[in-house]
């Protein structure tokens, strides 16, 4: 991005040079061509998320203190926000879930949060990586609900309290909406994820080319990324409670 | 670059070259997490609050048998005082009723020997008056004798004194 700056300078009459998708290459780490199990930079950013996750939720909290510290606090505080959303939305029989929704909720909480460091790779902002999510909530969440229900569980696209008539042609329209719940899961959050970086990079090659008044897109990078702190936060924040909405469902299908 | 161009469209995301390293990283990623959240992280914190839950809630119980112990100290110093109130004022009643026997007593020794004593005074002032009568007849018996010797005229003792008497009970 530095050295690159200087090129757009230097290039300014032949248009801006700014890259704002280069952000999301998977590169090795160490060279050479990415295969399944190269380390690369997402392989570095997921273990950091991890790291993150484990030092808040462990290290932070290693007090266990009656009165907690900061840092303890603010793992209880995702203790029980999670908790309480699983309880609240899933209902009291999904909290053997927690430990599982928790897992997705830091996941996705602190890849958003890391890919907001500059020159961070966002592991989120990849479809591939959303997609997986969603599909393991939707596959687990639909034979748990297959599991529980059996084929009770077919309820949930048969709505009782329509008139008869409707019915099917509801059930046809549960069905689609209920096949499209991953694809809207995956790609919400990765679509999110993308634009807020996107458009961040655009504004700060702005700020390399426009020389003097550098400092307009340096006010607008700097509005953008709170605004993209705080659609970090909701995205995670979303992404979990659809998942409990969806265990909801799976768990309770009658409507 | 060039690849990413040619295969994504210019969208990384799109390079279905790579899905197979995110994925692979992703699902050892999520395993491992789950298994530091579920088997260290969340049971700690799990503990910690359940702990802190149990010590509010003995506290607060500990609070309200302070409390109660507090109220039932209150009654008893309460009871106690107005014990002692009761007391005071009987010991300040009986003490009173005393004072009142002692003084009712006394006085009665003092009306008595008051009204002795004036008695005595009431004597000692008839017996005076009387003997000043006694010498004021005496005297005007006498003075009455000189008169009449002084005049030549003769009359008897007894006359005399009957007559003074008479004269005198008359100016009196």
């Amino acid at each position: 991005m530095r050295n690159k700056g200087t090129e757009t300078v230097a290039s300014e009459s032949s248009g801006f040079e700014i890259k704002p998708m280069d952000q999301f290459e998977v590169k090795a780490l160490f060279g050479g061509d990415v295969s399944w199990y190269t380390p690369t930079n997402v392989t570095l950013w997921m273990a950091l998320t991890v790291l993150a996750a484990s030092a808040l939720m462990i290290f932070g909290a290693r007090g266990r203190a009656l009165v907690p510290s900061r840092a303890q606090s603010a793992a209880e505080l995702a203790y029980g926000f999670v908790h309480n959303m699983v309880r609240d939305v899933a209902g009291h029989d999904a909290v053997r879930f927690f430990p599982h929704i928790f897992t997705l909720f830091m996941f996705v909480l602190f890849a958003n949060l890391l890919g907001l460091i500059p020159f961070a790779f966002t592991t989120t902002s990849h479809i591939a990586v959303t997609a997986v999510l969603a599909f393991t909530v939707f596959l687990s969440v639909t034979a748990l609900g297959f599991i529980l229900n059996g084929a009770k569980f077919l309820g949930l696209f048969w709505v009782s309290s329509a008139p008869l008539a409707l019915r099917p042609v509801l059930a046809l329209i549960e069905l689609i909406s209920y096949f499209a719940r991953p694809i809207s899961h995956s790609i919400r959050l990765a679509g999110a994820m993308m634009a807020g970086h996107a458009v961040a990079k655009v504004f700060a090659g702005f700020a390399g080319a426009l020389g003097a008044a550098f400092f307009v897109p340096v006010l607008a990078v700097t509005a953008l990324y709170a605004l993209e702190l705080l659609v970090a936060v909701i995205q995670a924040y979303v992404f979990t409670i659809l998942t409990c909405v969806y265990l909801r469902d799976a768990l309770h299908p009658s409507h | 670059m060039a690849e990413t161009t040619a295969t994504g469209a210019g969208m990384p995301q799109l390079d279905v070259s790579t899905f197979s390293n995110q994925i692979f990283w992703l699902i050892v990623t999520l395993v491992a997490l789950y298994f530091i959240m579920s088997r260290v992280a969340l049971p700690r914190i799990a503990a910690v609050l359940a702990d802190r839950r149990g010590t509010i809630t003995s506290d607060i119980a500990a609070a309200e048998e302070y409390k109660l112990k507090a109220r039932e100290a209150e009654e008893a110093y309460t009871k106690a005082l107005a014990e002692a109130r009761a007391e005071a004022n009987r010991i300040v009643e009986a003490a009173r009723a005393e004072m009142q026997a002692e003084l009712d007593v006394q006085l009665q020794k003092a009306d008595a020997e008051i009204s002795a004593k004036a008695a005595e005074s009431e004597r000692r002032i008839r017996e005076i008056r009387d003997s000043a009568l006694e010498m004021v007849s005496d005297v005007s018996n006498d003075i009455t004798a000189d008169i009449l010797g002084v005049f030549d005229a003769k009359a008897d003792k007894a006359s005399v004194v009957a007559a003074v008497s008479e004269r005198m009970k008359g100016g009196a």
